[in-house]
């Protein structure tokens, strides 16, 4: 008699992944901590548009500007690597091709990530 | 003999092109291609911040490219979708909340239709405000 197994059941022997809604729930969590932090990142960057490197360079160095703006972009890119996988795992069905970009997203996002908080805490600590 | 469910084709699940073009099916598209654009928008954040942690040479030249007509104009684009972006994840939250369904369908079709109007206005405000205080 043939298996009554699901190919879902067998797929990989494992069992749930035990993440349950942790996706959604990051997703909606950093939604709403990059509302006051993107108005925030905007207000800061429209105040800079046009000004000296100097007045750019004390005002990030600024401990409080620094700290926000590093809170900004770990919860930006937090939230938009989980976007990007979605739209990934919607639009690409080619087994290899999706881990390939998946394994991109993140990537990018910490490529983004790893040079922005780096120049910010170079001009925070006066580098 | 007539055909029985067993030999009938199976029906298909229905796919966008289907479906008549409503303003809430319009918003969620643009939502999902808004997030997509400020994904690789980052790297200019990136490189605005790298300039200025750099030499006034790099901050200066980046200044340039930013400050030009093509780049001002791509600026201005990124500011919309982002405020665009923002309202309809509020958005998101009030249908999340499920009082949509309470408002019906009318009203979530009303503020789908306000987006573009909401986000285009906020937008041209922010460059008002950013250009005056430029130029002052």
């Amino acid at each position: 008699m043939a298996s009554m197994r699901t190919p879902l059941r067998r797929v990989r022997g494992l069992g749930s992944a035990k993440e349950g809604t942790d996706h959604f729930w990051k997703q909606r969590l950093t939604a709403l901590a990059n509302v006051p932090l993107v108005l925030f990142a905007l207000g800061l960057i429209v105040s800079l548009a046009g000004q000296p490197h100097e007045v750019v360079r004390s005002t990030l160095a600024n401990p409080f500007v620094a700290l926000v703006l590093i809170l900004f972009l770990v919860s930006v890119l937090t939230h938009m690597k989980l976007g990007m996988q979605v739209v990934i795992e919607d639009y690409v069905h080619g087994e290899g091709a999706k881990i390939l970009l998946i394994a991109l997203n993140i990537f990018f996002t910490f490529a983004v990530g790893a040079a922005s908080v780096f120049a910010l805490l170079k001009i925070a600590f006066g580098g | 003999m007539s055909k029985t469910t067993a030999t009938r084709a199976r029906p298909l699940s229905p796919h966008l092109q289907v479906y008549t073009f409503i303003p809430t099916m319009m918003m969620s598209i643009i939502h999902r291609i808004t997030g997509v654009g400020l994904y690789f928008g980052t790297v200019l954040v990136a490189i605005w911040l790298l300039a200025a942690s750099g030499s006034p040479e790099s901050f200066a030249r980046v200044q340039a490219i930013y400050g030009s007509w093509f780049g001002l104009f791509v600026l201005f684009g990124y500011t919309w979708v982002l405020i665009h972006h923002l309202i309809g994840g509020v958005r998101h939250f009030v249908m999340d909340s499920g009082s949509d369904l309470a408002l019906g369908k009318e009203q979530s079709t009303k503020a789908a239709i306000a987006m573009p109007f909401i986000s285009a206005g906020i937008t041209i405000l922010i460059w008002i405000v950013a250009l005056l205080s430029r130029g002052a």
